[in-house]
């Protein structure tokens, strides 16, 4: 068997012998090809330099060379031919490359400019402004595109909200229960530690309660769809753009707003606040144990003080936050996904900024919902 | 021991869930000639190409390049080899998220051989070669036309100066003029580098002016092998209405007697 690199090719051999005028004459031989070359490229280089173009050269002893062995020598002529050099006939090919390639100037294009991080920053500016431009425009398709449908309801995209509906809502049951059922225990437990020093334990219902249905419950399940659904609206739509699905749509007149997004807005509007309720139950649950285990208040007395101390405005409150944080998350999640352009890093990118840009929206709309509703379902009683 | 033939597949059967690709392929591939594979769609012709380059693995039978079977060779051997062949892929398989510089520079640098100036020369060389000019090297592959990543995707295949070369459909979505200045490129290559190429194709006018030999596949089986004039006597229906059209007729006119060693 052979070996792959062949042992009957010599090494790369340099032999000088000097000349009468000063200069020398430079016989190449062995193989200077890539394989030669691959752990000897630097030392010959080194080597080469000794000599220069008004040396007289003969590359007739070499064996086998290639692009980059006659690269190697093209620079120690400092990019000229010598004007005494001795060819074989096949090896022309490679310095009329080399010419040819040098003839069509040295290019600046991939030299970088000081200027540009500050350029990058405000290409960034812009592009915040460009995004929330788009997620704006995008929503006004959506309105119009909902008022279409109630024109046309026979013709609505039903079908696509049924299965929007079962991927982010039935399928992201057991997450949100399992998230929700954890940080019930754990507000329920820290909060009993705090009130049983002023023998105020009762008011645990108090606390858990509302901030369970007002706050943590919505805000939990429109994370947890953000993360699940969010990503996987975006990466579905930048796919369908960067392999053109989106314009073979468009051009047998199939509506992309209609069967793509509209289907997802609706869809998380009516999901986010059924999780939301979920999710409120069980989180319910895991503070009624641990307020059973920790202060020992029956499920029962639990049960009974929490529409008490729990006006119901504060859960349709609750509700009403689900319903637009899932329309935000359909739509930001939308825009990102038609924005992703066609390669492997812009689709990563964009999923990212994706995830994060929906849940940065939805706290920051959480708290203007605090403050905006800071007089309702607050009183206190009980 | 001089290498008769770089390739050899020995009885070569693929299964991919059940549906048999490949059914007892024996073929050769002799150093420094170029071999078309041709069949219809869903022949195996690109699963075969897939099989050389180590992609696939055998379901029987074995595939030795370079006198070495890639599945048993140890790594270091199996590293080398690799070294020594470029592959274009069908729709190019650049690097969609490095620049077109980038895309050719990658292999240079993980050699770790040489300085980034001597990569540069040498990227921007092999562009040349394929006809890129230089203002494109800055650009992204989604930023190129279809025939553009196709010269890239040859320019990046030939950066290692291999010499085995494995193109899948080199010329499909090239205008004529470019598929004429490839088939030009290739033979020059060949010429001076001694380069072997096995190619998948449906092109009949890259096939005859550029193919030593020609391998038919019909249905997962290697129905001939062959000089073209041999192939084309060969009495099958693919044959037949492969070469027998308009197309094919047109194509093998220009193939006079011993002007195939002309080009």
């Amino acid at each position: 068997m052979a070996d792959p690199a062949p042992a009957r090719i010599r090494d790369p051999e340099i032999d000088a012998e000097p000349s009468a005028d000063g200069t020398h004459t430079v016989r190449l031989g062995g193989a200077w090809d890539i394989r030669a070359l691959e752990f000897r490229a630097r030392a010959l280089g080194v080597e080469l330099a000794r000599f220069a173009a008004r040396d007289a050269w003969d590359l007739t002893g070499i064996e086998r060379l290639d692009h980059v062995g006659a690269l190697l020598l093209w620079r120690a002529w400092a990019r000229k031919r010598p004007e005494r050099l001795r060819l074989a006939p096949a090896q022309e090919l490679f310095f009329q490359n080399l010419d040819r390639a040098d003839s069509g100037g040295r290019s600046t294009t991939l030299r970088r400019s000081l200027l540009d991080p500050l350029a990058a920053l405000g290409r960034r500016a812009i592009a915040v402004g460009s995004h929330l431009a788009g997620i704006v425009r995008l929503a006004g398709q959506v309105v119009l595109d909902g008022a279409w449908v109630i024109a046309n309801p026979s013709r609505g995209p039903w079908r696509e909200v049924s299965a929007t509906l079962h991927r982010a809502g039935a399928q992201a049951l057991a997450i949100t229960a399992l998230v929700g059922f954890l940080i019930g225990i754990v507000l329920s437990y820290l909060s009993a530690e705090q009130l049983r020093t002023f023998g105020a334990g009762i008011y645990v219902i108090n606390i858990v309660g509302i901030g369970i249905i007002r706050e943590l419950g919505p805000v939990l399940a429109a994370i947890l769809v953000a993360g699940r659904s969010g990503s996987a609206i975006t990466a579905q739509l930048g796919v369908m753009r960067v392999t053109e699905e989106l314009d073979a749509l468009n051009v047998m007149g199939i509506s992309a707003g209609v069967r793509l997004i509209l289907p997802k807005v609706i869809g998380l509007v009516i999901a986010v606040p059924l999780l939301v309720v979920w999710t409120d139950a069980i989180a319910l649950i895991g503070a009624m144990l641990a307020a059973r285990l920790e202060l020992d208040i029956s499920f029962n007395l639990f049960l009974q003080t929490l529409p008490v101390a729990v006006p119901t405005a504060n859960l349709w409150l609750g509700l009403v936050k689900g319903a637009v944080f899932g329309a935000l998350i359909a739509l930001t999640a939308c825009h990102f996904g038609l924005r992703i352009r066609p390669n492997t890093e812009s689709l990563g990118a964009g999923t990212t900024q994706s995830v994060v840009t929906a849940i940065t929206i939805v706290l920051i709309v959480d708290s203007m919902f605090a403050v905006a509703f800071s007089n309702i379902g607050l009183e206190l009683r009980g | 021991m001089p290498e008769r033939h770089v390739i050899a597949v020995k009885g070569l059967w693929t299964e991919f869930d059940g549906h048999l690709v490949h059914r007892g392929i024996d073929l050769e591939v002799h150093a420094g000639e170029i071999l078309a594979l041709v069949g219809g769609s869903g022949s195996g012709k690109t699963t075969l190409l897939r099989q050389m380059v180590g992609l696939e693995r055998p379901s029987r039978g074995s595939v030795e390049v370079f006198g070495f079977d890639l599945r048993q060779a140890p790594p270091a051997i199996r590293a080398k080899i690799r070294k020594r062949w470029g592959v274009l892929f069908q729709e190019g398989a650049l690097y969609s998220a490095l620049p077109v510089f980038d895309n050719l520079a990658l292999p240079l640098r993980e050699l770790r051989a040489f300085d980034e100036d001597f990569i540069r020369d040498l990227a921007l060389l092999k562009l040349d070669m394929v006809d890129i000019e230089r203002r494109h090297a800055a650009r992204m592959p989604s930023e190129l036309s279809g025939g553009m990543v196709k010269r890239v995707a040859l320019a990046r295949a030939l950066v290692l100066e291999p010499e085995l070369l494995f193109l899948d459909e080199p010329t499909a979505g090239l205008d004529p003029d470019r598929s004429e200045s490839f088939v030009r490129l290739l033979a020059s290559l060949r010429e001076r580098l001694g380069l072997t190429v096995v190619m998948v194709t449906h092109d009949l006018d890259t096939l005859v002016s550029l193919a030593d030999r020609v391998a038919v596949l019909f249905m997962g089986e290697l129905i001939t092998v062959g000089t073209v004039p041999e192939v084309v006597r060969v009495d099958h229906p693919f044959i037949r209405s492969f070469f027998g059209g308009d197309r094919g007729q047109r194509a093998l006119s220009t193939l006079e007697p011993d002007a195939h060693a002309g080009n």
